[in-house]
């Protein structure tokens, strides 16, 4: 074989993913027509089709719909996929954004400290088991503001991979490249820096697309209980409409997106990398 | 007697027993003077303190009894006064050979614009040998001489008045070790530098020292011997080996390592003062500085 393994392995997925869709399709019930209408049926005008998982096809002329006009707007219960995804994406990442903003400097404190780690890793091993859903009643209620709620969701959910990660890495810092900034005298600023920051660099990216994952995976299940936008809530509007392709649809487009922000993130991660 | 410009005075170092036991004690009352320029290395067995004392000098542990004294002061944590190189290089992975030495001198000199940090850098890694591209490479990219010559620049480059060296050469092949054993003798030939150097390699210690200090095997560790290296410099490897003397140090000292450091080790009678003895060479054979008030090693046995 002279293909690299990179060519045969995307032939093969092409491959699985065309027995896939053909099994897919074939499963799939045609609509029939009924033969006798019901009276029902005659009083509305002729047969309703019979609700069935899509087949393949109509997904993808749906998608096709969809992504050639993502961003219209036709009302609180008519927006393109664009904006959907947008607002999901606000939610996640100013939630984010704000558990890092915590997370790692509290994670430094905790790495460095051993004192504080002691003091505060009960308060972490109670907090860190919590379904982030659990905190949205509360939230609710504190906050009362359904869109806040869902940015506290992700927050909380965001911060234990990063807070760990973080103090992790810090702890793991190796003695030799400490003592080479306390030989060189650089003070506590200047060795966090210089030293402690590119050296646990590594881990706390990790820790920050594990809580990216998470935070994505909790947004859709936060959006459908607060509703409003969001995709989360494009799901479960479908799912009250019986549009069961354009469920499909979004299942799709929730798993690209967060795949996309992974590969951000494992790019993030390797610029920081460093080979010893 | 005036003090030296580097003195440990009754140095010891132990251990706590975990559960109330007896404390473990590494080394003893060790004294020394070490006068500015000189050159002194240490050799002695795994676990006799050698490490722990170097650190101790750097500031990175602390001694359990008595003080080091650096130019009338006492020793108290790291300084810039004080360079070090370690046996594992201890340079930072993420950054160039070159940050790794600018980082330290932008520490040391903090006044100096980047051009002068830069340029004054690349003076001490062209000493060694890393110009033309291969200071901007990262430590990974590097062989382990590299590696070590970045260290001795780094170490030099920031003009300690002390430079500490924890085995320097203990983890590279025996023709690196010797091409790197030149250019710091050549390096430290063209300063006043202090040197004090932990070395398990007897033909580098004589290569090298004004002075080898000995120390018997732990428990209760000491420096039993100074022996003096009064072979002239500049000194080559190539014919260093043709010198009288050489031949005289390099027995007395594997004859130390191989048995005397077992024979004297362990707890001194108290009152003893822990002076190392002077052993000195030349026409006359060995010559024990007649101020050693401590029974030659010889006749211990009776």
């Amino acid at each position: 074989m002279l293909a690299s393994l990179n060519a045969r392995a995307l032939v093969l997925s092409l491959v699985l993913l065309a027995v896939f869709l053909g099994l897919w399709e074939a499963a799939s019930p045609k609509q029939e027509l009924a033969g006798e209408l019901t009276e029902y049926e005659l009083l509305m005008g002729g047969a309703e089709p019979k609700a069935a998982v899509p087949p393949p096809s109509d997904v993808i002329a749906k998608a096709w719909e969809e992504l050639s006009n993502p961003f219209y707007d036709a009302g609180p219960n008519d927006k393109g996929i664009g904006i959907q995804i947008g607002y999901s994406l606000y939610r996640v990442l100013s939630g984010y954004f704000l558990a890092a903003a915590l997370a790692i400097p509290v994670g430094f404190l905790i790495g460095m400290s051993p004192l504080m780690y002691k003091a505060l890793d009960p308060f972490i091993q109670v907090l860190r088991p919590i379904s982030p859903l659990a905190w949205m009643p509360l939230a609710l209620f504190v906050i009362q503001d359904s869109q806040a709620s869902a940015i506290f969701v992700i927050f909380i959910c965001s911060i234990w991979p990063m807070l760990i990660n973080t103090a992790f890495g810090v702890a793991g810092v190796r003695k030799d490249w400490v003592n080479v900034a306390r030989t060189h005298e650089l003070g506590a600023f200047k060795t966090a820096w210089i030293v402690i920051l590119p050296a646990a660099a590594p881990t706390i990216l990790t820790g920050m697309r594990i809580s990216i994952g998470i935070a994505w995976l909790v947004i859709v299940a936060a959006e459908m209980l607060v509703g409003g936008t969001g995709i989360g809530y494009y799901v479960w509007n479908e799912w009250n409409n019986l549009d069961l392709t354009s469920v499909v649809f979004s299942i799709l487009m929730i798993g690209v997106v967060g795949m996309l922000l992974d590969t951000a993130f494992a790019y993030c991660a390797r610029l920081v990398q460093y080979q010893e | 007697m005036s003090t030296p410009f580097l003195s440990l005075q009754n140095l010891s170092k132990r251990f706590q027993a975990p559960k109330g036991g007896e404390a473990l004690t590494v080394f003893e009352n060790v004294n020394l003077g070490i006068e500015k320029g000189e050159f002194v290395c240490i050799i002695g067995h795994s676990g006799c303190g050698k490490s722990t004392i170097l650190n101790i000098l750097a500031g990175l542990d602390e001694p359990t009894e008595g003080a080091v004294i650096m130019n009338g002061k006492e020793v108290s944590g790291p300084s810039l006064d004080r360079g070090i190189v370690f046996q594992n290089y201890s340079l930072l992975p993420w950054l160039s050979a070159l940050k790794n030495v600018t980082f330290a001198v932008q520490a040391r000199y903090k006044s100096w614009s980047k051009k002068q940090v830069h340029d004054h850098s690349m003076k001490y890694l062209e000493m060694v040998g890393l110009a033309g591209g291969a200071e901007l490479r990262k430590p990974s990219q590097l062989s382990g001489g590299m590696r070590q010559r970045v260290s001795i620049a780094r170490a030099f480059a920031i003009q300690p008045e002390l430079l500490l060296l924890d085995e320097p050469f203990g983890a590279l092949d025996a023709l690196t070790r010797g091409s790197i054993q030149d250019e710091l003798i050549r390096i430290w030939s063209g300063s006043d530098q202090t040197v004090f150097m932990i070395t398990h390699d007897v033909d580098e210690a004589i290569l090298l020292a004004d002075r080898i200090l000995l120390m018997t095997n732990g428990p209760y560790a000491r420096v039993a011997e100074s022996v003096q290296v009064d072979i002239p410099r500049p000194r080559e490897r190539a014919n260093i080996i043709h010198h009288s003397d050489y031949y005289d140090i390099r027995n007395h000292l594997v004859e130390f390592l191989a048995t005397r450091s077992k024979e004297l080790a362990g707890k001194q009678e108290d009152g003893v003062v822990a002076e190392p003895s002077v052993v000195r060479f030349g026409a006359h054979g060995v010559i024990t500085d007649p101020k050693d008030n401590r029974k030659p090693a010889t006749s211990r046995a009776e």
